[in-house]
C-alpha cells in the first residue's frame, strides 16, 4: 500500500483516513507493508498504538511529498525548505518516489498494490510493472477538488494514467465517482465506491477541556462550528456568509473556524469586514481532546465544502452528538441521511437551517439522536471489508487468467 | 354473504412550500408554491387527478352500470374537496356523478384531515361539523358513518362519535387488538350503546393496495379470478370483507402499467360470480349483520405503517414539538374571528405535515420517503415551525390592532368560541 502521511504527522483528512482504514484491514488478517513518500519521526507510541499485533511494515522513503500540494503550494514550501531538498520540483518527487516504489516492489513479496492519491499513483503503477501484480487506485480527491477548474495539466495527467492504469479505481464517494467517469472518462464499471469511515470506539467520552467557549455558552450564546482547512475548497467563506445572516437575526451565536490553511488571513479580513469579528473565533488546528471537546460544546457543525469529495469530519462531529449540516456537494451526504443538507453556494438556506437548529431544541435533539447513531454503522471496518472483498475479486482474476 | 365493502379515502393535503425565516414577516401565502417541486400542490393535484382519479372514477361509473349489486363508499377531506373545486373542477363533477348513482355512499371525516381528536376534542368537533356541512353542499347528503384521519380509533373515539349521532365507525383491524377475532365480522365499540364497528381486512385490503405489483409477493401477480376466490373462500366464516384503501392505489400507487385498471374492472363480476356473494356499503353493512362482540380498544389504532399505531406522526422531538406548538395557538387563532388566519391554522392541522416529520425507518427507503415531497423530515420541520412563527406574529399584531381598537375582532384571550 502507497500513501504519504500518517497521524499525527498528517494535515487533514486523508492521513486520518490511511490510517483508520490501515487499521480495520489489519484487524481483519490482511498482511499490509505501508510505504510512506518521506521520512516522518512516527513517534514510538503512536505506531504501537496502531500497529500493535499487527501485520504492517511501513517503509518510509525520503521526499518532501505532502498531500495537499497544489504545485503553487509546493513551489512555497520548496523555497523555504530547501536544504531537505534534493529533487527539482513536485513532479521530479513524485518520479523519485515512484523510481523507489518499483525498487521496493522488487524486494518485497505482496499479491496487490493498493494506492492512495495521485502522488503515490506512479509509484504504484512503476509496482505493477516489477511485479505483474493487480493495482487499485484510491481516489480521495481529484485535481479538480483541489483547485476547482483551474487545475494543473501535469497532474492531471497524473491521475488520469493512474486511473487507466489501473485494475480498479476505488472513489471515496458516488460523487467522486462521478467526476472520475465525467472528467477522466473512466469506466464506471472499474470504479467500486468505498465510503470512509471512523472508529466510533475512538470517541468515547472525555473529560472536558476548559477552552474558553463554556463561559460563551454561560451567558446564553450558541456555538456553530467549522472544522478544516481554511482553504477555498472548503468553503469557509460561505461559512461567514451565512454567519453574518444568521447574526442579524440572533446575535447570541459565536461561530468557531478550527483550522489553519492559506485562506486563512482573507477569512479574517472577512469577517471583519462583515462587521462579525466579535462573533467569529479562530481556534487554530485541533486535535484529540481538544477537538472533541469543541464539538460537544458546539450547537451545529457546518461542513460548507465547495468540493469534497468524501468529508470524514461531519462523522466525527456527528459521533460526538453534534447536529451537522453539510453541502451537497460532499460525499458524506451520501453517507449521512440524519443531517442537514445544503448547496454550499445557497447562503439563505444555510442561514435558515443553521437558525432553524439554533432555535428549536426539538430539532437539535433529533438530528443528534438520530445522527449519532447512524454515524455508528460509517465504521472503517465496513470500509474495509468492501476493499478485501475488491482484493479477493482482483485476485481470482489473476489466477483465472494465470 | 360475504358481503364486499369498499372504502376508497380520497384525500390531498396543501402542502407548506419551501417557508424560510427570511419570509416570516413578509409572506402569508403558506400553501402556494408555483414552482415545478413537489411541493406545487395545484400541479400534483393535477397530476394525481389525471393519473388516478377520472380514471377511477370512469372505471367505477361503468361498473355501476354494468353490475346493479355493486356498492363503493367514499371518504373525502374536505380540504380535497377545496382543492378540487379551486384546482380542477371537472373533477369534482365526475365525483358528484357517481355519488348520484344512489351506490355510493360518502363518509364523515375531519374538514382537514387532522390528528385533532388527539389533542383537541373541541376542534375535532368543529372539523367533523365542518365537513358534515362541506358534503351536504356538494354531494346533498348527510353522512352516517365516520372514519377518523388514517383509521386512528380508540374506545373514546367511538363514544364521542356515537354521541355526534352516527350510526357506524371504520378501523383497521390490527392484529394486537383483533387477536383471535376475525375482522370479517360487525363489532361493537366497548362503551357505546348502538355505535357499530366496521374492521378492515388488511390482508385482502393490502394485497391490492401495496402487493398488487410486488414482484417479490409469492402470489404475484394478482388476477381478479384469484381475488374473487380468497373473497368468496370466506363464505362459512365472515360476514362482510371490508376492503378499505387509498383511491390513490389506483393509477397513483400502483401506475396504470402494473394493469391495476384491469384487475379492477374485472373484479366486481369475479366476485359476483359466487352466488353468495355481494357488495355493501358501509351503512348497509351495519344494517344487514347484527355485531358479534364487543370490541375494547383502550389504545390507538390506525392503519399506517406496520406498527398500525400513531407512531407515523407522533414518534420524535420534531414531530412532537411540531404539534404541541401547533395547538398551543389553536385557542388564539379560533377566537380571532379572522376567517383567513383560522383557515391557515387548520391547514397546518393536516396529519401529513407530521407524516412528513417522521424519522422512523427514513435512511431506509421505505414508504415514507416515497411519499415525501420534501427531501428530508428536518426540511418539513423547518419550514412548518418557520410558518408557525408567522402565523403567531400575525396573533400579536391582531391583538395590537384589538388594544388599538382597530379591529372588529374580539376574545383573542382565553374562552372558546364554540
Amino acid at each position: 500500500m502507497f500513501g504519504w502521511e500518517f497521524p499525527p504527522y498528517n494535515s487533514g483528512g486523508l492521513g486520518v483516513a490511511c490510517l483508520g482504514l490501515t487499521r480495520a484491514l489489519a484487524s481483519k488478517d490482511v498482511e499490509l507493508i505501508f510505504v510512506l513518500p518521506y521520512k516522518m519521526d512516527l513517534t514510538i507510541p503512536n505506531l504501537r498504538l496502531v500497529f500493535a499485533n499487527s501485520r504492517v511494515k511501513l517503509r518510509p522513503v525520503d521526499s518532501l511529498l505532502i498531500p495537499y500540494s497544489t504545485v503553487t503550494s509546493y513551489q512555497q514550501l520548496f523555497s523555504g525548505l530547501s536544504s531537505k531538498i534534493y529533487a527539482n520540483g513536485l513532479l521530479a518527487e513524485v518520479n523519485r518516489y515512484a523510481l523507489e516504489g518499483g525498487m521496493i516492489a522488487g524486494k518485497e513479496s505482496f499479491d496487490i498494490i493498493h494506492a492512495h492519491d495521485w502522488l503515490s499513483f506512479g509509484a504504484g503503477l512503476a509496482a505493477k510493472k516489477v511485479s505483474g501484480k493487480p493495482l487499485i487506485v484510491h481516489v480521495h480527491a481529484t485535481e479538480f477538488d483541489r483547485s476547482g477548474e483551474n487545475i494543473n495539466q501535469l497532474v492531471y495527467n497524473l491521475e488520469k494514467e493512474g486511473m487507466e492504469e489501473a485494475d480498479e479505481v476505488i472513489a471515496v464517494s458516488q460523487y467522486t465517482k462521478d467526476i472520475i467517469v465525467e472528467r477522466y472518462g473512466i469506466s464506471p464499471d472499474k470504479i467500486e465506491v468505498v465510503w470512509n469511515g471512523i472508529d466510533p470506539e475512538d470517541y468515547q467520552p472525555v473529560q472536558p477541556e476548559d477552552n474558553g467557549l463554556s463561559h460563551w455558552k454561560a451567558l446564553g450564546y450558541k456555538i456553530v462550528l467549522f472544522v478544516g482547512r481554511i482553504t477555498m475548497q472548503k468553503g469557509p467563506d460561505y461559512f461567514l456568509q451565512a454567519a453574518k445572516k444568521v447574526l442579524s437575526y440572533n446575535p447570541q451565536v459565536i461561530f468557531v473556524i478550527a483550522g489553519s490553511g492559506d485562506m486563512e488571513n482573507q477569512i479574517i479580513s472577512q469577517a471583519a469586514s462583515l462587521g462579525i469579528s466579535d462573533k467569529v473565533l479562530f481556534a487554530g488546528f485541533l486535535r484529540g481532546n481538544e477537538l472533541n471537546t469543541v464539538y460537544r460544546i458546539a450547537d451545529l457543525f457546518v461542513l460548507p465544502s465547495v468540493s469534497e469529495p468524501f468529508g470524514i469530519v461531519p462523522l466525527e462531529a456527528a459521533v460526538n452528538g453534534t447536529p451537522v449540516l453539510i453541502s451537497k456537494q460532499s460525499g458524506v451526504s451520501e453517507a449521512l441521511t440524519h443531517a442537514l443538507k445544503v448547496d454550499f453556494w445557497d447562503i439563505d438556506e444555510m442561514a435558515d437551517k443553521i437558525l432553524a437548529v439554533l432555535n428549536n431544541p426539538s430539532l437539535y435533539g433529533c438530528l443528534k439522536e438520530n445522527g449519532q447513531r447512524e454515524v455508528q454503522k460509517l465504521s472503517w471496518k465496513e470500509a474495509a471489508r468492501k476493499c478485501i472483498s475488491i482484493y479477493h475479486k482482483l485476485f481470482s482474476r489473476g489466477e483465472d487468467n494465470a | 354473504m360475504p358481503s364486499v365493502c369498499f372504502y376508497f379515502q380520497v384525500h390531498q393535503p396543501f402542502r407548506i412550500k419551501k417557508y424560510r425565516i427570511f419570509d416570516i414577516g413578509q409572506d402569508h401565502q403558506y400553501f402556494e408554491d408555483h414552482s415545478e417541486s413537489n411541493l406545487n400542490n395545484k400541479k400534483i393535484f393535477q397530476k394525481v387527478a389525471k393519473k388516478c382519479y377520472l380514471p377511477a372514477n370512469e372505471v367505477f361509473y361503468e361498473l355501476l352500470q354494468k353490475y346493479p349489486q355493486l356498492k363503493l363508499s367514499f371518504s373525502f377531506s374536505g380540504i380535497f374537496l377545496d382543492a378540487c373545486e379551486t384546482f380542477y373542477p371537472e373533477l369534482l363533477h365526475s365525483f358528484q356523478k357517481l355519488v348520484k348513482t344512489g351506490k355510493v355512499e360518502v363518509l364523515s371525516e375531519t374538514y382537514y384531515h387532522s390528528l385533532s381528536f388527539l389533542y383537541s376534542p373541541q376542534e375535532f368537533i368543529s372539523q367533523v361539523k365542518m365537513h358534515r356541512q362541506k358534503i351536504k353542499k356538494i354531494f346533498g347528503i348527510t353522512p352516517k358513518v365516520f372514519r377518523n384521519t388514517e383509521l386512528i380509533y380508540n374506545n373514546d373515539l367511538a363514544k364521542v362519535i356515537e354521541k355526534l349521532g352516527y350510526k357506524g365507525i371504520l378501523a383497521e383491524g390490527a392484529d394486537h387488538v383483533l387477536g383471535w377475532q376475525s375482522p370479517n365480522f360487525v363489532y361493537q365499540p366497548k362503551g357505546v350503546k348502538k355505535l357499530k364497528l366496521l374492521c378492515k381486512n388488511y390482508q385482502l385490503s393490502d394485497d391490492i393496495a401495496f402487493r398488487f405489483s410486488s414482484k417479490e409477493w409469492g402470489e404475484y401477480p394478482l388476477t381478479a379470478p384469484k381475488f374473487a376466490q380468497w373473497v368468496s373462500a370466506i363464505n362459512g366464516n365472515g360476514e362482510v370483507v371490508n376492503l378499505f384503501m387509498d383511491y390513490e392505489t389506483f393509477g397513483e400507487h400502483q401506475w396504470e402499467d402494473t394493469g391495476i385498471f384491469k384487475f379492477l374492472t374485472s373484479l366486481p363480476g369475479e366476485i359476483l360470480k359466487h352466488p353468495d356473494n355481494n357488495f355493501v356499503t358501509p351503512l348497509e353493512a351495519i344494517a344487514k349483520y347484527q355485531a358479534v362482540a364487543e370490541l375494547n380498544v383502550p389504545q390507538f389504532i390506525s392503519w399506517a405503517d406496520i406498527e398500525r399505531d400513531l407512531s407515523a406522526w407522533r414518534s420524535n422531538p420534531i414531530q412532537e414539538d411540531a404539534l404541541e406548538k401547533l395547538y398551543s395557538l389553536e385557542k388564539t387563532v379560533i377566537n380571532s374571528g379572522d376567517d383567513k388566519l383560522i383557515e391557515d391554522w387548520r391547514r397546518l392541522t393536516t396529519s401529513d405535515h407530521f407524516y412528513y416529520m417522521c424519522t422512523k425507518w427514513w435512511n431506509d427507503g421505505d414508504v415514507h420517503k416515497y411519499f415525501n415531497p420534501y427531501s428530508s423530515p428536518y426540511e418539513a420541520f423547518i419550514s412548518f415551525m418557520n410558518v408557525l412563527s408567522d402565523l403567531r406574529l400575525r396573533i400579536d399584531s391582531l391583538k395590537k390592532d384589538y388594544k388599538k381598537g382597530n379591529s372588529k375582532t374580539i376574545n383573542l384571550e382565553g374562552g372558546c368560541g364554540l
